[in-house]
């Protein structure tokens, strides 16, 4: 039971930083579904850091420097999105879906090269940060707290109070509501739009971390992130891109995710005899199901998706 | 000498012409991105492995090993435009079919269940790989239509449901000692594709088959259906705009589903006429979707949105897939051209600026002219 809370709590830190990362995108109004291939450049930029960092360095120092790295390499990454995007009009889900494919392509080259430059006969696509993993992680009894559920915790209450308390927030939502109205009164859509697609990326690329780090010690990058970026999607329109309500979402989603983890640990489970596929599939079948129910009315901001263009009315 | 200048102008602000330049920028650009990965991963050997890339089965001196490795390829690609043309006939259609890939699969799962489990004929296998896949299609125009889930996340979600039920599926027709489905040759020579002696040319390739040829007349008779029928009209009024067509009494609500049932169905056939020529067996523990729906993407923007030209962009991009087995392995790997097609995928975002800025351009030089000409005579 503990392991299925502990399970359940940190595939929830991941899905509510991805999707409080969609929820900026979008509130700002741009349509990003290149988050899982900012989640796979994170997830690599912390790796990287992982590997290289000189061991004996406080936990604090490596925790900072190894999500300072992911949120980086992940706000790097979403440019790509937001030049693409913001500055050239281009299609928000071409582009989007570029990315995807772009993340795990260009990081198994990268690993791949630097194992390959390591001795000549590795050509895994594999990165281990053993090692490193032990900061973000304290034992309470049986219970191992990760540090990233509280990271992720704060972060979703700072995403409350910056959407709805400040004057960027409120600024940020006006530009992907209404986009002409905003710059009329003096909103500059474009560094506004360029905030939210950053915001997104950073986001996005710490979620990628904290999906690698959960439970393994070493990652594949071949795998990527196995369709987490779009169920942190399925989330956030589940939530109605509201933060609180994504966080309640992601909790649901997560218990979920867990349940594959470790439903073997559950007799009244194992004596249902279901095959292991089909918890592996769960997920995205009660995110389908999810989807059904709440996007008849959805809440979605009103002008995400489209270029935002000055000389139209 | 003025004369020329006109046709000249007159070839540059055709859109077919623009569109082929685009893709052909998007093409070169893609490529030298490629080329300066490779230089920063080792510049010893990166003139050469893009050479590799390029050349693909050029690299075999004998004329006879080459003409075997282009069928290989040929039959590739014909699954890849099968999955370039789904996603081009949905998008056509106002729907971004990312779902290709999970149809894809699903077809593939279908095919092989029906010919190495029930033993059907190659005809009966591939039209249930055909009718599974636009059943995985339709699930996803369904949600759209009647309850405006968004396209592109049920299309995903399918995807992984997809593999995860195909992977169960085919487990009962595995091989007993590899993860690998039983190959059609030693189970069941009837579901193979008949090839009509397209073999022979290609060097004894057996794998090259009808399938080829199959898949070209689908992308003609998919620009048919989009340009020249009433249907076809009708599904891209309703993408355009589903309320106008509602109003002229069309229904779009089956249009819509009919559109995902046809555009899974094509990537189906993709899946049908891969796998029933018994090139590959499926590994019942892919944890990843494979490749080809989502290459399909990148081959349909680069083909500029033309059925007929995504028969050539599919073609250039199964080359350089293909092609980049040939990189020397000890520096590099063959994800290369992975990157180098999403990199192409990320360029055919730009193809609109590029059109707009082109013919803003020409206009530019149109006015120029104008004031010039009124000046000479004034003067």
């Amino acid at each position: 039971m503990l392991l299925l809370i502990q399970y359940t709590l940190i595939f929830a830190s991941v899905l509510v930083l991805v999707a409080l990362g969609g929820c900026f995108s979008e509130h700002s109004g741009v349509i990003n579904i290149g988050l899982e291939g900012i989640m796979v450049m994170g997830a690599l930029g912390g790796a990287l850091m992982m590997k290289y960092l000189p061991a004996g360095l406080p936990a604090f120092a490596v925790i900072l420097l190894v999500i300072l790295a992911s949120v980086l390499v992940g706000m790097i990454f979403s440019l790509l999105l937001g030049v693409a995007a913001i500055q050239f009009k281009a299609d928000q889900t071409l582009v989007g879906t570029a990315l995807n494919l772009l993340g795990p392509a260009a990081a198994v080259v990268l690993v791949r090269a630097i194992n390959t430059a390591e001795s000549v006969d590795n050509v895994s696509s594999t990165v281990a940060y053993g090692q490193a993993k032990k900061s973000f992680i304290l034992n309470i009894g049986k219970f191992e707290f990760n540090w990233f559920m509280l990271v992720a915790f704060a972060l979703l209450v700072a995403a409350y109070i910056v959407l709805y308390k400040t004057k960027f927030g409120l600024r940020l939502c006006a530009c992907g509501e209404h986009p002409q109205a905003a710059d009329s009164v003096g909103i500059n859509v474009y560094k506004m739009r360029y905030a939210g697609v950053l915001i997104s990326g950073g986001l996005g690329g710490l979620g990628g971390l904290v999906y690698i780090t959960a439970g393994v010690s070493e990652w594949k990058f071949e795998n990527g992130v196995a369709g987490f970026g779009f169920l942190a999607l399925a989330v956030m329109i589940f939530g109605q891109w509201k933060p609180v309500n994504i966080g309640l979402a992601a909790l649901l989603f997560g218990l979920f995710r867990a349940l594959s983890n470790v439903y073997t640990g559950f007799d009244a489970l194992v004596a249902l005899k279901l095959p292991s596929t089909l918890y592996n599939m769960l997920p995205y079948i009660i995110s389908l199901v999810v989807l059904v129910f709440v996007s008849k009315k959805s809440r979605a901001p009103k002008a995400e998706g489209i270029p935002y263009d000055k000389g139209q009315r | 000498m003025h004369k020329d200048g006109q046709k000249k102008e007159a070839i540059l602000r055709n859109s077919g012409f623009q569109t082929i330049l685009a893709s052909l920028l998007c093409i070169i650009i893609g490529l030298l991105i490629g080329y300066i990965v490779l230089l920063i991963i080792n510049p010893g050997g990166a003139g050469k492995a893009i050479v590799a890339i390029i050349k693909n089965f050029l690299y075999y001196p004998s004329s006879a090993a080459a003409m075997k490795y282009f069928g290989t390829t040929l039959v590739k690609a014909s699954a890849l435009l099968m999955c370039s043309l789904s996603v081009l006939f949905a998008y056509k259609v106002g729907l971004f079919n990312i779902g290709a890939a999970g149809q894809y699969v699903v077809g593939a799962g279908a095919c092989l269940y029906f010919s190495l489990n029930l033993g059907m004929p190659w005809y009966v296998c591939l039209i249930a790989g055909v009718m599974m896949a636009a059943l995985a299609g339709g699930i996803s125009g369904a949600l759209k239509a009647y309850f405006n889930v968004n396209e592109v996340i049920s299309c995903i979600m399918l995807n992984w449901i997809g593999l995860y039920c195909v992977n169960m599926l085919l487990s009962q027709v595995k091989e007993q000692s590899t993860p690998y489905t039983k190959s059609l040759t030693s189970t069941n020579k009837s579901a193979l594709l008949p090839s009509l002696g397209l073999s022979k040319l290609f060097s004894d390739n057996e794998f090259v088959t009808i399938g080829v040829i199959l898949a070209v007349a689908m992308a003609a008779i998919v620009w048919v259906v989009l340009e020249k029928t009433k249907f076809g009209y009708e599904l891209k009024a309703t993408g355009m705009n589903k309320q106008a067509a509602k109003y002229c009494g069309m229904r779009e609500k089956r249009n819509l589903i009919l559109t995902m049932m046809i555009s899974g169905g094509l990537a189906g056939f993709g899946a049908g006429i891969f796998y029933l020529t018994g090139i590959e067996q499926w590994m019942v523990q892919q944890t990843s979707v494979p490749a080809m729906g989502f290459n399909g993407i990148a081959a349909a923007f680069l083909g500029g949105l033309h059925p007929i030209g995504t028969i050539f962009s599919s073609y250039f991009i199964q080359h350089i897939t293909s092609g980049g087995t040939y990189v020397d392995k000890t520096m590099y790997c063959t994800q290369i051209s992975d990157l180098i097609s999403a990199f192409i995928i990320y360029l055919c975002g730009f193809v609109l600026f590029f059109r707009i800025w082109l013919n803003r351009l020409l206009d530019k030089r149109d006015e120029k002219q104008a004031s010039k000409e009124r000046k000479g005579g004034e003067a």
